[in-house]
């Protein structure tokens, strides 16, 4: 087994998780989806500069090669902005949460009372 | 320099009539009309130049890139457009102080009329037809602001709208045939398009560039069948009628097809179309002016029918044809603008604008009748006025015009069109000044006073000089202007009142008496048009609009029900389309690099990975398990980037994953923790699937990618330059700092802009509704009942020096180590945030002695400074400064600019960090109900030692 398939194919459990999270119907699991599909990008984007073992992009005239460090600097940043929208986009889940009393992620009521069944009715707007 | 200073004149007259809002009715109109006269007498100072054949230029680059430039030239077409738009501009500034009633805001009135009249002289002065548009556009909007002046007026609103909507789609129109035909010609200079007829019209794109700009300046024109929206925007005030209506922006069709007629007329395809268009206008607007009641109605469709006129002649393509219509030009601007204001002063006087309830005006009005028959007079070319030199012209040139093979047919329609003229033009004049006088008038009329009745005067006057010396006054403005519309010298063409007994002249008469025959018989008439099948264009037009809303509205409905859910999984569906195309347009193989052996480390890590992911998939539900899951992901992600080479990301990660949990933890403390189901078990189903499609789509093309080499990646110039031109060998940091400086800017802006709502989010949170759920909420969990362990707090006051020392080591090595503003600002907050969480907020909170929003501010200003202050040195903006400094004791220092940028990096990504997980603890806070604990281990950190008991 590669490395090469190893991050390829993480990246796509990660991202295949990440989209069916954020289909869900409820905000914190969105958030977790975004989380995990951040996690995908970045490692996707760094994985466009190919992989390389024991070649920091530190300059050195000596060195034997250096790893692309352009993508570095791009996931670098990625990875604070994501965490920037991660807590953005928590923090509404949570004001709307409060101002409503729901927590779905299309602002309908959420009956605590009813039995724990299938959920309300088909449909885009309750599911 | 002059013809610059005249183009920008009105627009700085409307600036100044708006900055002098306090001087009240007369001090506005007085700017208006110096400003107005000024930029007259400097168009009169070029004129005998520009008549000797001096084309005054002025030209300035604005958009060299696009071909954009603000070049301006005044040749006699120039000439005669500028003059009627200040002349007749002049009139209606002096007309409107008198015609707008106390109520009537009149500054608001000038300044939209003079930037109207700046943006029209700037259409008739361009030597560029990109600018052209530009004033084109401009037009269209204050001519829009213009008629819906009295905006509480439903007809004002709706009129404007349609006059905006008509004019500005065939603006668009006009847009795309213009970059058309100043890509054939190579240039977007008016002067060098004028040049290209041959390359134009042999381009198999002219015929696709005509349709275009003929469909603006259709539009702009009210030629059939766009005229209808004329009449409606009659329900502007008289002034603007008479103005944009007659003399001015309804001419700026008829100007362009002049202004192109060198490089667009002559071809078949131009004949066919403008001239058939501009007789079928003649005649359909002739034929509604007769049996309209509305005074205004009447000149409008008058107007369109005069404008069909002057497009058909434009459209015979012929020099002597052209010049006719110049000609027409001058003349239909003195008698509709005369008739315009005669139409004001009428309805002014006695309220009424609806020739049925007028009549018998003549005894009461005799300066108003006086002007108004001098002008409708001309208007149905009665000799001995100018109405009737040009109408006998235009007759002549139709006589001698044949349309597919019928020689007569123009002729006779043209002649159709003048008799209706004739019956529209005397019964304006009968129907309202001769007659009985009707009692029933709303007000008793009189003549008005005279600055009311001056201006038309000044016009009907002209209407007879002209009529009687047409060589003398009109003649070499004629022959020059038809000189640059047909771009050679014209015939020489004496115009003169007489022409001798000629074909025209008996069509001339038979008009004349056929219009005053159909007076005659206007009682009998009248009811029968009324029988004919009419085609309400209004109601087509807001039948068009309501459908074209509909279909708006019926894919935005599709598209975006205001459902997250169904919103992402279109956005997720076409990403999954468009990429897996994108898989199977490159071949979708495995390449042939080289891939890495992976040790069993990498695999045990990958499956901690991979499992966490599942776990989190399916037990999404259990929200705190699921966070524990989702930190294991983001540390075998750091792991990654160490084994990877990328320790910078390592670093990154592993300090973003630790706040990222703090901050989750913190917020689903106050969230449900395991709510119940929502979607249905088939939903659950499909969002697998795509989940499935997409997470197989970006992975293997990630495979595709990584088993490829690199196609020459610009990195090789990172490499190079990091330390001779960065002074760094962190190759990571200083593309961070010095080569995409930009982008960091950009990046600690937005998380700075995060922060802010976070905290205007969380801020309001304890008011309202949310402020009360605040209030009732019960803790879902099981408490600890040490709120604040004692060796954690110990602990982490003791690692905060620690951590801060850290932090500092990182900061300063980043330039060439692992390490930079980023991580520093991270670590810094987490040694912070350690405190919030081991000693409670109230405690952390006191002593806490950052802003954060100054924070923000400081890390965004230093570092926007530290790339302005490249500009000192004449660099550009971000660009690095580094040398090395021998500091006594420590030895060769290297200091680099970048150092400095990197620090407001900290300060934004510290106070961005605390101020969001500071904010959030706070209303966590506010929600517990401080109930005393009675345990032996709990202790508060935030009690001082008097409070303990």
């Amino acid at each position: 087994m590669s490395l090469e398939f190893l991050v390829a194919s993480a990246i796509a459990v990660l991202s295949a998780a990440g989209i069916y999270l954020c289909l869900r119907g409820r905000t914190f699991p969105v958030v977790l989806g975004l989380a995990m599909l951040s996690y995908a990008i970045n490692v996707f984007l760094f994985a466009v500069g190919r992989l390389m073992i024991d070649r920091p992009p530190i300059y050195d005239k000596s060195a034997a090669g250096y790893t692309d460090p352009l993508p570095q600097a791009l996931v670098l940043t990625a990875i604070v902005i994501a965490f920037g929208m991660t807590a953005l986009v928590v923090v509404l889940a949570l004001r709307t949460y409060l101002e409503t009393g729901s927590d779905q992620v299309d602002g309908h009521p959420d009956e605590h009372a009813s039995s724990d069944g299938d959920g309300p009715a088909e449909g885009d707007a309750a599911a | 320099m002059g013809i610059l200073l005249l183009s920008v004149l009105p627009f700085l007259g409307a600036l100044l009539v708006a900055c002098l809002h306090r001087t009240g009715r007369n001090g506005q109109a007085l700017t208006a009309i110096t400003v107005t006269s000024a930029a007259l007498a400097l168009l009169l100072f070029h004129t005998p130049g520009v008549m000797a054949g001096e084309v005054p230029t002025a030209r300035f680059a604005w958009v060299p890139a696009a071909g954009l430039a603000a070049n301006f030239f005044l040749d006699p077409l120039g000439l005669l457009f500028a003059g009627l738009i200040l002349g007749i501009g002049l009139l209606i500034v002096i007309y409107a102080r008198f015609y707008l009633a106390a109520d009537d805001p009149m500054g608001r009135f000038y300044v939209f009329l003079l930037l109207f009249q700046g943006a029209m002289l700037g259409i008739v002065l361009s030597d560029n037809i990109l600018l052209l548009i530009v004033f084109w556009e401009m037009t269209s909007i204050t001519s829009f602001l213009l008629i819906g002046y009295w905006r509480h007026l439903p007809e004002a609103r709706q009129g404007a709208r349609m006059a905006l909507v008509v004019t500005g789609g065939g603006g668009l129109a006009l847009l795309a045939g213009m970059l058309i035909l100043g890509s054939i010609a190579g240039s977007y200079d008016l002067t060098t398009i004028l040049g290209s007829r041959e390359i134009v019209q042999a381009s198999p794109l002219y015929p696709l560039a005509l349709a275009l700009i003929l469909l603006g300046c259709f539009t702009k024109s009210a030629q059939f069948p766009f005229h209808f929206w004329l009449p409606h925007a009659m329900a502007a005030p008289t002034p603007v009628s008479a103005y944009l209506h007659s003399a001015t922006m309804v001419k700026a069709g008829v100007f362009l097809l002049a202004r192109l007629w060198p490089v667009l007329a002559g071809t078949d395809m131009w004949f066919y179309s403008v001239a058939t268009v501009g007789l079928v206008t003649m005649l359909v607007g002739a034929a509604i002016a007769v049996f309209k009641n509305d005074l205004k109605a009447i000149l409008a469709y008058s107007t369109v029918s005069q404008l069909g006129l002057l497009t058909m002649l434009l459209g015979f393509g012929t020099p002597m044809a052209a010049m006719v219509a110049v000609f027409h030009i001058i003349n239909h601007a003195t008698f509709k603008a005369a008739l315009f204001m005669t139409a004001g002063i009428i309805d002014h006087e006695t309220g009424t604008r609806d020739v049925r309830r007028l009549g018998g005006l003549l005894a009461v009005m005799p300066i108003t009748a006086t002007i108004a028959g001098v002008a409708a007079a001309s208007m149905a070319g009665f000799p001995p006025l100018n109405g009737f030199i040009s109408k006998e012209m235009m007759l002549e040139q139709a006589w001698l015009t044949t349309w597919g093979g019928f020689g007569g047919l123009v002729a006779l329609l043209a002649t159709v069109a003048a008799a209706l003229s004739v019956a529209y033009s005397l019964r304006l004049f009968v129907h309202v000044f001769m007659g009985k006088s009707k009692p029933e008038l709303p007000q008793a009329p009189h003549d008005p006073p005279a600055g009311l009745w001056l201006p038309p005067a000044f016009l009907a006057f002209l209407v007879v000089a002209i009529g009687l010396l047409p060589a003398l006054i009109a003649g070499p403005l004629v022959q020059a202007v038809s000189g640059a519309v047909i771009g050679f010298p014209p015939p020489l063409v004496e115009l003169k009142l007489w022409h001798g007994f000629n074909p025209a002249l008996f069509l001339s008469i038979a008009a004349i008496v056929a219009g005053a025959l159909m007076l005659r018989s206007y009682r009998g008439l009248e009811p029968r048009w009324r029988t004919l099948p009419t085609i309400e264009a209004k109601t087509l037009f807001d039948k068009l609009v309501a459908a074209i809303v509909a279909g708006a509205t019926w894919v935005t409905a599709a598209l975006h029900n205001a459902s997250l859910q169904r919103t992402l999984v279109v956005f997720f569906g076409t990403a999954i389309v468009l990429g897996t195309a994108g898989i199977i347009e490159g071949g979708g193989a495995t390449g042939a690099r080289a891939t890495l052996p992976a040790s069993p480390v990498a695999v045990a890590a990958w499956l901690a990975l991979v499992g966490a992911a599942l776990a989190v998939t399916l037990g999404y539900r259990e929200r705190f398990l699921s966070l524990i899951f989702i930190s294991v992901i983001g540390l075998v992600i750091a792991l990654g980037f160490v084994h990877l080479s990328a320790p910078d990301l390592a670093l990154t990660q592993i300090s973003v994953e630790v706040v990222t949990i703090l901050l989750l933890l913190l917020a689903l403390n106050l969230l449900p923790k395991t709510p119940r189901q929502l979607s249905s078990a088939r939903r659950h189903l499909r969002d697998a699937a795509v989940g499935v499609a997409g997470g197989g789509a970006l992975g293997y093309s990630a495979w595709l990618v990584m088993t490829r080499d690199p196609n020459n990646p610009i990195s090789a110039f990172h490499w190079a330059n990091s330390y001779a031109g960065g002074g760094g060998t962190n190759v990571v940091n200083v593309t961070l700092v010095d080569f995409r400086a930009f982008d960091t800017f950009g990046e600690i802006i937005v998380l700075g802009i995060a922060a802010l709502t976070i905290f205007a989010l969380l801020d309001t949170a304890v008011r309202g509704a949310s402020g009360r759920r605040l209030l009732a909420w019960v803790p879902d969990l099981v408490r600890s009942p040490e709120r604040h362990p004692m060796m954690f707090v110990i602990a982490t006051r003791l690692l905060l020096p620690f951590a801060m020392a850290v932090a500092i080591f990182l900061f300063l090595r980043g330039h060439n180590l692992p390490g930079g503003g980023f991580i520093a600002g991270l670590v810094v907050s987490i040694a912070l945030l350690m405190q919030f969480m081991a000693s409670g907020y109230e405690w952390a909170d006191r002593r806490r002695s950052l802003d954060e929003h100054r924070m923000i501010a400081w890390g965004v200003l230093v570092a926007s400074l530290t790339g302005a202050g490249a500009a000192l040195f004449g660099v550009p903006f971000f660009t690095t400064g580094h040398d090395y400094f021998a500091i006594p004791l420590i030895g060769e220092v290297h200091l680099a600019t970048a150092l400095l940028f990197d620090l407001g990096v900290v300060l934004a990504v510290v106070g961005a960090v605390t101020l969001a997980l500071a904010e959030l603890s706070n209303v966590a806070q506010r929600a517990e109900r401080l109930e005393k604990v009675d345990h032996p281990m709990d202790i508060d950190p935030s009690r001082g030692p008097e409070d303990r008991a």
